[in-house]
């Protein structure tokens, strides 16, 4: 273990706003002293104690449980407890540490905000219990691999805390957008194999024009989560379970589209946009295919204008792709199933052997990370 | 003025079972908590929920494994109760989603636990808390038809009427800062523990005997509040805790020589004795000057001996906690810990159904004792207590509630308490701060209301809590405002905190022996004879507690020496 550091002082600018004053928010500062590895948390409750009893911040636990305490350090969502206030430090300009209260919320004190009315709402939306088979209940436990229960155990760590929906893209551009984490909660159930629902749970929010489609793979999500659930990661594997497991067609025409860079891949070994367009509405000699050709003419137009597509390549090119495209082709597609990352399962069975000081940390958000990146 | 059949205050695990129960039966019910209920503590429980769900065990051997971790102070029929329904409710919480982790072949993976001669622990990773109280509130979600719900909801009194019946609450709406009457045939007091009276501890800051000193003040006694679970493995750096899992899954404890010291004191459990005995021994080796650490402070917990892929898989959460809260990589070195304030075993006294000696009130979880845990509470019992007496007080209070009509509140309570508040919030700033009284009663209890205690310690502790209960009436705060006003809140909290600290020391003093986690050096032995009971304190008219006694119950186990 590191010699801890002795205490230091740290400035907190706080983000306050008092409703019942009918002024704007404004900026507080407060000047704090603690050792570096204690958390903004501990430095809030020391401004709180010390100076200043009306600063509003919800908080239970300190330890990254309870996710009471989601705020924004320097402009980045995530918890107070679990941010240390010498790491603040390093990301804060001019040496203040910025606090603020969550976005995509409407802030109804200081660094509280509701959570009812965004992040509760959407975690209704998902039908957020389980649906098992009722009539048939077992006498005992379901029997269920042992697997599945550890897959969905990433999902189950969410801890409510608004992280990823306070800094979620899409919701900022749609705020009708399921979003990251009522979207993971859903994974919750989709990976259970208790659930009897699963294909009507995907094609709801696979229909959903807000749905799973609504995510645009900006990663946000997964470098906010204090938890390691990678909510990005869990869309995109309600899609896959979605198109993949379920063939559910979406309102996007997402699933089409996937097939055609897939086939495209597999076919030329080069990705051929000129295809891609076409074979995602089932083919050049397709009625929807022609409809979208006409309407995307513009596009097309451009795109030949400015040498991206020349019609020497789009008619013309070789449709043959390597060896050795084929054979990863091959390789996947031959497994029994679908290899998915996950938090809870890492490492390989060497690990088994007790302690191994060589080997590299493992990092289970990286993990769940690499497998959709 | 809303009014509901039952009413239950606090939404952890032992609340929302309650709510759950009640609903069941067709009553009208309202749960209310300060916080958002997945904020609740039960959030904290880590390490697993105890059921004889093995074919190779036997609810009776979880029984006796109960009774002899109380010390022999637990009520057997309450214990019997316990133990014998732990797996119908296990099963409960399985067939309604709670994701607990299979074996190779499918069915419930058990792990070993302190004091259990069998492995009974069933477990989702090491957030086995988190996932029930997350599952219960999706159950909470959808059956909101039939559950209210008051989240952010603060109570300042009980309610009751002229023959003594628990009537309804007040409360205040925290974001509003509205107080209201909340009428109700019964009311669950399911509020949790007093772990804030302590610093450290292991609990959360919202853990501050809110139920325990509500009760106390409408005359209800609590029972058995000088018994203060220690436990085992808490960081030295800032008290949190690391589960009891880790031992499960085969953690030792390391003095400062690297010797493995329980073979000294409990050679056949090792470091899965009960935690007392556990506790106990760590601070043995750190007084006689074989701790580890800065000042040999601390004893060191070592995972490293647990296969990496099943410490990643089992017990991730503690991977995060060595690695967020202490710098340490748990995978690859043993961590600082030490006994550190866990847990309150006393609290409002009730029966087998929850019930408590004034009529309409019930109270189940932390805030109750039944008592099943007595001296000492076995790891991965708690989650059980929650949910069994918050199942048993749902049902009991629903269906009592089917017998009467709705009582009648005026709102001279709630003029009362809207006093009290304003009071506060009006005080000159020439007293104390809250903070500061909230820290020396931390500090002072945790010297001497601890592993090893004594009277010369406690009587001074007794003088410190006396001062601080008189500083906290001229205590300022500097929040004047209504939305969200945690400040005159955590007055309140302070309130219920010495009221709560007060009984503690009291029942501890009178204690005049050694039993579970109570440790005298002045009298270190069990003395069956003269002890053999439980300590209750009342509120006395001049607002102190006074002592009574109740037998203890003993079915079929009478006290022996208790070895690990």
């Amino acid at each position: 273990m590191e010699p801890k550091k002795p205490p230091q002082d740290f400035t907190l600018r706080v983000r306050r706003y008092d409703p019942e004053s009918g002024e704007a928010p404004y900026w507080d500062e407060h000047t704090i002293q603690l050792e570096p590895h204690r958390s903004v948390l501990e430095g809030l409750l020391q401004a709180k104690g010390r100076f200043d009893g009306s600063i509003g911040v919800r908080c239970s636990c300190k330890a990254a449980i309870c996710g009471s305490c989601g705020v924004r350090v320097n402009g980045q969502p995530g918890l107070a407890c679990h941010t240390h206030l010498g790491d603040a430090l390093k990301t804060a300009k001019n040496g203040v540490i910025d606090v603020e209260p969550m976005g995509n919320m409407p802030v109804i004190k200081d660094l509280i905000v509701d959570m009812d009315a965004v992040h509760w709402k959407k975690i209704q939306r998902v039908t957020p219990w389980l649906l098992a088979d009722d009539e048939n209940m077992p006498e005992r436990e379901h029997i269920v691999p042992k697997e599945a229960m550890v897959d969905v155990t990433q999902t189950m760590a969410c801890i409510q805390c608004g992280a990823c929906v306070s800094d979620c893209l899409s919701m900022e551009v749609d705020p009708l957008f399921i979003g990251p984490a009522a979207l993971a909660k859903s994974y919750r159930f989709v990976g259970d194999p208790r659930d009897t629902q699963q294909a009507e749970r995907l094609k709801d929010i696979a229909e959903d024009p807000h749905g799973m489609y609504s995510c645009t793979h900006c990663f946000k999500c997964i470098e906010a989560c204090p938890k390691g659930v990678a909510p990005m990661s869990q869309i995109m594997r309600l899609r896959r379970r979605a198109t993949g497991d379920h063939h559910i067609k979406d309102r996007n025409n997402g699933f089409n589209h996937e097939k055609a860079f897939v086939k495209n891949i597999n076919k030329n070994g080069l990705l051929h946009e000129n295809d891609l367009l076409a074979d995602s509405f089932g083919g050049k000699l397709n009625p929807a295919s022609g409809l979208f050709l006409a309407k995307s003419l513009p596009v097309i137009t451009r795109a030949l204008l400015r040498g991206k597509a020349t019609l020497k390549v789009a008619l013309l090119h070789p449709h043959k792709a390597p060896a050795d495209v084929k054979r990863i082709f091959d390789t996947i597609e031959n497994r029994d199933k679908r290899n998915e990352f996950n938090l809870y399962i890492s490492g390989t069975d060497e690990d088994n052997a007790p302690n191994q000081p060589e080997e590299a940390p493992q990092n289970g958000a990286h993990a769940g990370q690499e497998a959709t990146a | 003025m809303p009014s509901h059949d039952v009413l239950i205050i606090g939404a952890g695990l032992a609340g929302q079972r309650a709510a759950l129960a009640a609903a069941e039966t067709g009553v009208t019910v309202a749960i209310m908590s300060k916080v958002h209920p997945v904020r609740s503590h039960s959030v904290a429980a880590a390490g697993g929920i105890n059921a004889a769900v093995s074919v190779d065990d036997d609810w009776r051997s979880h029984a006796y494994d109960t009774v002899k971790g109380s010390d022999f102070l637990g009520d057997q029929d309450a214990i019997e109760v316990m133990c014998s329904e732990a797996p119908k409710e296990v099963m409960h919480l399985e067939h309604i989603g709670v994701t607990f982790h299979r074996n190779e072949t499918g069915h419930l993976d058990l792990r070993a636990f302190g004091g259990a001669s069998v492995k009974r622990t069933a477990y989702v990773a090491d957030i086995t808390g988190q996932a029930i109280l997350h599952v219960l509130y999706e159950q909470l979600m959808k059956h909101h038809e039939t559950v209210d719900r008051y989240e952010e909801w603060f109570t300042t009194s009980l309610i009751l009427d002229a023959e003594g019946t628990c009537t309804g609450c007040v409360a205040r709406h925290i974001r509003t800062g509205r107080m209201e009457v909340f009428t109700a045939k019964n009311v669950i007091l399911a509020s949790g523990g007093a772990g804030q009276v302590w610093k450290p501890t292991t609990n959360a800051l919202i853990c501050t005997a809110d139920g325990i000193a509500q009760a106390y003040r409408v005359g209800v006694p609590l029972m058995d509040m000088e018994m203060i679970q220690y436990h085992p493995t808490t960081l030295v750096e800032n008290g949190f805790l690391i589960t009891e899992g880790a031992r499960g899954e085969g953690a030792h404890l390391l003095n400062k020589d690297g010797e493995r010291f329980m073979e000294k004191y409990a050679p056949n459990k090792m470091e899965l004795a009960s935690r007392d005995v556990v506790s106990r021994a760590e601070q043995t080796e750190i007084n006689e000057g074989r701790g580890v650490g800065l000042n040999g402070e601390g004893i060191y917990l070592d995972i490293t001996v647990v296969p990496k892929k099943r410490t990643l898989e089992a017990l991730r959460e503690i991977v995060n906690i060595g690695k967020d809260f202490a710098g340490v990589d748990i995978t690859r070195e043993p961590i600082l810990i030490r006994p550190g304030q866990h847990y309150i075993m006393g609290g409002v006294k009730t029966d087998i159904d929850g019930a408590t000696p004034v009529k309409g009130l019930y109270a189940a979880g932390e805030v109750a004792c039944v008592s099943v845990h007595g001296g000492n509470r076995l790891g991965a019992n708690s989650l059980l207590d929650t949910l069994i007496f918050g199942r048993r007080s749902g049902e009991h209070a629903a269906e009592r509630s089917k017998h009467m009509a709705m009582p009648v509140n005026d709102d001279a309570i709630l003029k009362r308490d809207e006093a009290m508040i304003s009071e506060i919030i009006n005080r000159p700033k020439t007293g104390r701060r809250i903070s500061e009284i909230k820290d020396e009663l931390g500090t002072i209890m945790n010297q001497k209301l601890a592993v090893y205690r004594d009277e010369a310690g406690m009587l001074e502790a007794q003088e410190v809590v006396k001062r601080l209960k008189e500083e906290s009436r001229s205590a300022y705060i500097d929040d004047r405002g209504t939305v969200f006003n945690q400040d005159v809140l955590g007055a309140i909290e302070l309130g219920y905190m010495l009221d709560a600290a007060e009984c503690c020391v009291l029942a501890a003093l009178e204690r005049k022996e050694s039993r579970g986690a109570q440790f005298r050096t002045d009298y270190p032995e069990r003395n069956d004879e003269e002890w053999q009971k439980h300590i209750n304190t009342t509120i006395t008219a001049d607002d102190e507690p006074a002592i009574t006694y109740s037998p203890v119950t003993i079915t079929q186990w009478q006290p022996e020496e208790r070895k690990y």
